[in-house]
């Protein structure tokens, strides 16, 4: 097993500890030229523009975002809003053309071939919307891969293999080839293979599109028992905003290339920050997402205050049938403090799809 | 560690360590067994003699037999005059004419370019001093052709729409084409004499596959749901393939014309061994003097002829395939215009010797420059200043490489080489591939070439590897670098199209006449084809796998070996078959030049009546030797059964 130790050294002035993938101010741009676009006037040109004046794609704009270590952290957008390209920039699969992207304080585009080598060997583990697993390997080599090409030997790298099959739940298959799997199976070895090299960070490039949505979903609880049980940062992408919501402690929305929201899942429903946010979070049951906190309300003189008491971190969904079989109003109280109430009113409205108020 | 239950090693051992042990138990008997059982005087002659006396007989029946007086003679007596006609039209056209029509050809069907082209490469055969020499070859060429079109075309619409005919015709084009063109030449002068006739079929035989093939997966590629839609109006089988089929299958029927036409410009020339006209002849008498400046003339004659067939005919189907697709987009009226233009600059072209004694029908003599003089002395000097360099190479290879190698093959007892063959096969492909192998091998002691074949097959089997090492060197390297692949390709395609003939004439002034130049010869005719190959597979790794391997942080060495080179393991297996079918080809042509073996037995067999038989059992040999290689070669291709073992056992 290799233990990690990297120094998490606390940046001066910052109260919490030291982000794991620090990006700042990111571009990239497609295309002749594409270092000249940053900084000019041209920069503030929207996408269709630029690509009609110089010929150049702005995939990724001006983008900003931190990622907590332990933290599920997804990246969504339509198709062509630069999702994947932000993801490669991250190791440099991509050639950023402008900013910068620190990984636990360290420069990466600083970085020579060596040290970039490095990264991706032991930090970083990646796993693709189209699988790219290697057809002419069975199973188990696949997964063994990342050992392999840092030097280690067969059983070592056989034994650690076989653990994370046996955690992804393909044991029975080491002997198989690819193409001899379903996609969800695959996607299985996908995971296995980035798990392998037990990486601080895991990305996920639309990892689930192309599996059929009863797989999807199971893989989806997957990598949420995975999250719970190897504890890893991830850097989620995905175009599906119920998996976003399902596994996202925090989402990011982008949109031609640039940020357009960042916040957790009941920031987004709750308040989302344009039209195009709106436009997204539009079908979503609100009452899944919101918690209490969305709709808690003031204390009129009226109220009867003998009723039940709620955490305001509890959704909407869970609490419905409590406020209903109270028949009065909930009160909801933080750390002792009595926040107001929740009544079935407030409820019904939300389940009726309307938004509520604002945030406190 | 438990886990290790699940690990490799248990079951059988992989094919790689397989084909090691057969190899290292062949080098175990060889060693004890050394030079015995050996058939050095080249195994029984019953064959050889049966044959000597079927020539015999075949020729003393040629007027009275009814199988040559109805047959054969028949058909030699209905192509003769169809390229005495041909070759005749263009004396009668005179080389203005010819020049002219070839320009025309190439403005109205082509555009300029392709009119300059044809301008400058119809001057340079006259300039070269071998204007007539190339209008026959070309006579020859487009005879053949316009014969395989009139029956390959036909068979390809049929095998396009009868999966049972499609299944009889693969495994005979693929003999075909495998054949080394050497092969089947004396089986044809046989039944047809030596002469235009036989050198026809010949080039028909090698050519007409191509366009049979191709016409076959144009048809096949038109998609299901358009042919039920026609049929569904009601149209009949023959309405449905003349509207339907055959247009939209046009551009593939074209590419396959092209193939067929560099073909039969490959073979055209190589019958200049049964007597055929035209500039094979002179390479032929040049490399039987050791003239290699008079070869060079005529080798250089050859590219031009078929860089010129090949680019115009490249040209002129794309051109129509854009007209095609744009619809009336290129100016329709101008086309008539300018092919009126050209027939009027042709008929004048051709009438000016008989109107005016200035121009003639033959090229001037004042214009002629032949560069042979200059080859020579280059020639000369290589020979003078790099015999140090040459000699050490070709030393280097034949005593450490082709030596040691027919040692191994002719000193080991045949039957234990059969029986390499057959484990080989085995190990390979399984049991029939094994069986057909050993057996096509058993047949060389058979037809009393144990000896020749033996040459031929270590020569063919250096050069291949060579050719593979090469080819994957260049294959790797162009497969991950554009630029480099931008800037090979027209030279890999150009080279491709070249006869092997062609490829002896450097390889003659580097190296003189022996078993190595031959290989050499292989080896650069090989190369395109084998490098294409591997290019190819190199290509076809989908590029998210490549960054999967990136992403995990593999470096550009690790890609190599352990994504791209393993997924074009198929295109490998290919390119080394590709390679040994290309390197014999070439190595019995070398029979010319020094090489022995298989190739010097047919020549030896055309020049000398008492040896027509060894001849004619030598064609057979080849054929042989070329389907063993073939067989096993290609067996290797498929993923090693039992893979699924982990599967079937839930
Ligand atoms: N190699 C490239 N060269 C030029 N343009 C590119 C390249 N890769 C991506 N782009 C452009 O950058 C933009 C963003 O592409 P990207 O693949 O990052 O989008 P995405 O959000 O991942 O979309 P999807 O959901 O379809 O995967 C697109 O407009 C695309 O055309
Ligand atoms: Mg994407």
């Amino acid at each position: 097993m290799t233990t990690v130790t990297a120094a998490a050294t606390v940046v001066a002035g910052t109260a919490t500890a030291e982000p794991v993938i620090s990006v700042r101010d990111l571009w990239k741009i497609f295309g002749p030229g594409a270092s000249r676009v940053v900084g000019s006037p041209d920069a503030d040109l929207s996408r269709a523009e630029l690509r009609r004046r110089t010929g150049c794609t702005a995939a990724v704009r001006r983008l900003s975002f931190d990622v907590a270590r332990r933290e599920v952290f997804v990246v969504m957008g339509l198709s062509g809003s630069g999702k994947s390209t932000l993801v490669r920039c991250l190791t440099r699969l991509v050639e950023p053309t402008a900013g910068q992207v620190l990984f636990e304080g360290e420069d990466v585009r600083g970085m020579d071939d060596r040290r970039l080598r490095e990264l991706r060997r032991r930090k970083f583990a990646m796993v693709f919307q189209n699988f790219g697993l290697l057809p002419h390997r069975r199973v188990l080599d696949n997964v063994s891969y990342g050992l392999e090409i840092r030097g280690a030997g067969k059983p070592e790298r056989y034994a650690r293999a076989q653990e994370v099959i046996d955690l992804v739940g393909l044991q029975g298959y080491e002997t198989a080839y690819p193409d001899q799997l379903s996609g969800g199976m695959q996607q299985r070895v996908g995971l296995a293979r980035a798990l392998a090299v037990d990486p601080d960070v895991l990305l996920f490039d639309e990892p689930f599109s192309a599996l059929d949505p009863l797989i999807r979903r199971g893989m989806q609880d997957e990598v949420i028992r995975l999250h719970h049980e190897v504890g890893k940062t991830m850097l989620f992408i995905t175009h599906d905003l119920s998996e976003a919501l399902k596994l996202g402690d925090r989402i990011l929305i982008m949109r031609d290339g640039e940020l357009v929201q960042c916040g957790t899942p009941d920031q987004l429903v709750g308040a989302p920050a344009d039209d195009y946010v709106r436009d997204f979070v539009r079908d979503v049951a609100k009452s899944h997402v919101l918690t209490l906190r969305w709709i808690v309300r003031r204390v009129t003189p009226q109220d009867a205050l003998d009723g039940p008491e709620l955490s305001p971190d509890v959704v909407i969904r869970d609490a419905v049938r409590q406020v209903i079989q109270a028949g009065r109003p909930v009160k909801v109280v933080e750390n002792g403090a009595l926040l107001g109430v929740v009544d079935s009113a407030g409820i019904l409205g939300v389940i009726a799809a309307e938004p509520q108020g604002d945030p406190p | 560690m438990t886990v290790l239950v699940a690990a490799p090693g248990l079951r059988r051992p992989s094919r790689g360590v397989l084909v090691g042990a057969v190899l290292a138990a062949w080098l175990l008997l060889f060693v004890a067994l050394r030079g015995q059982f050996t058939l050095s005087a080249g195994g029984p002659t019953v064959v050889p003699t049966w044959l000597q006396h079927l020539k015999d007989g075949a020729d003393g029946q040629r007027n009275t037999s009814p199988l040559f007086l109805y047959g054969f003679n028949e058909i030699r007596v209905a192509i003769d005059p169809l390229f005495t006609n041909v070759q005749g039209f263009f004396l009668r056209l005179g080389w203005l004419g010819c020049t002219v029509l070839a320009a025309a050809l190439g403005l109205v069907f082509a555009g300029w370019r392709m009119m300059l082209l044809a301008l400058a490469g119809f001057l340079a055969f006259g300039v070269l001093g071998l204007f007539g020499e190339s209008m026959d070859t070309l006579a020859l060429t487009l005879t053949s052709v316009l014969i395989a079109l009139v029956i390959g075309i036909p068979l390809g619409i049929v095998a396009g729409n009868s999966d049972r005919f499609q299944q009889v015709l693969t495994p005979v084009l693929d003999l075909m084409q495998i054949l080394p063109t050497f092969a089947y030449l004396p089986l044809i002068t046989l039944c047809f004499l030596i002469g235009p006739a036989s050198a026809v079929i010949a080039t028909v035989i090698y050519a007409a596959p191509p366009v049979i093939r191709l016409t076959s997966a144009g048809i096949r590629n038109v998609a299901p749901a358009t042919t039920e839609a026609s049929r569904s109006l009601g149209a009949t089988r023959w309405q449905t393939v003349r509207h339907v089929q055959l247009p939209m299958a046009k551009r593939t029927i074209v590419l396959g014309i092209n193939q067929t036409m560099m073909a039969a410009l490959s073979m055209a020339t190589i019958t200049a061994l049964i007597d055929a006209p035209g500039l094979g002849k002179t390479v032929l008498k040049a490399l039987s003097r050791e003239d290699v400046g008079a070869a060079f003339d005529a080798g250089l004659c050859i590219v031009i002829l078929a860089v010129v067939l090949d680019r115009v005919t490249t040209a002129a189907s794309q051109r129509a395939a854009d007209i095609g697709r744009s619809g009336r987009a290129t100016s329709v009226t101008a086309r008539p215009a300018i092919a009126l233009l050209a027939l009027v600059a042709v008929v004048v072209a051709a009438q000016l010797p008989r109107l005016t004694a200035r121009v003639s029908l033959l090229f001037p003599d004042g214009w002629v420059h032949p560069i042979r003089p200059a080859v020579n002395t280059a020639s000369r000097w290589i020979e003078l200043h790099l015999f140090s360099t040459t000699e050490a190479i070709k030393n280097g290879v034949t005593y450490r490489l082709i030596n040691p190698l027919q040692t191994l093959l002719g000193d080991s007892p045949w039957w234990l080489l059969v029986l390499v063959v057959a484990a080989l096969g085995y190990v390979l492909s399984g049991v029939r591939i094994a069986l057909a192998a050993a057996g096509c091998l058993v047949g060389l002691p058979l037809l009393g070439l144990w000896p020749s074949g033996m040459i031929t097959l270590a020569s063919t089997l250096v050069g291949a590897v060579s050719a593979m090492v090469i080819g994957v060197v260049v294959g790797v390297w162009t497969g991950r670098n554009d630029l480099a692949d931008r800037i090979l390709r027209p030279f890999l395609d150009a080279g491709q199209t070249m006869p092997a003939f062609v490829y002896l004439i450097p390889g003659l002034a580097l190296f003189g006449a022996t078993r190595f130049t031959g290989i050499v010869a292989g080896v650069i005719y090989a190369s395109p084809v084998v490098i294409k190959v591997v290019n190819e597979g190199i290509r076809d790794v989908s590029p998210s796998t490549i960054e999967a391997a990136v992403a995990s942080g593999s470096t550009p060495w690790q890609v190599i070996t352990k994504v791209q080179l393993p997924m074009a393991r198929p295109h490998l297996l290919l390119a080394f078959n590709q390679g040994v079918i290309y390197v014999l080809a070439a190595v019995i042509v070398a029979g010319l030049v020094g090489g022995g073996g298989l190739g010097l037995d047919v020549i030896n067999g055309f020049s000398q009546v008492s040896l027509a038989g060894t001849g004619l059992a030598a064609g057979i040999g080849i054929v042989l030797l070329g389907i063993m290689l073939d067989r096993i070669t290609q067996g290797a291709g498929r993923r090693r059964a039992g893979s699924d073992v982990a599967l079937g056992a839930h």
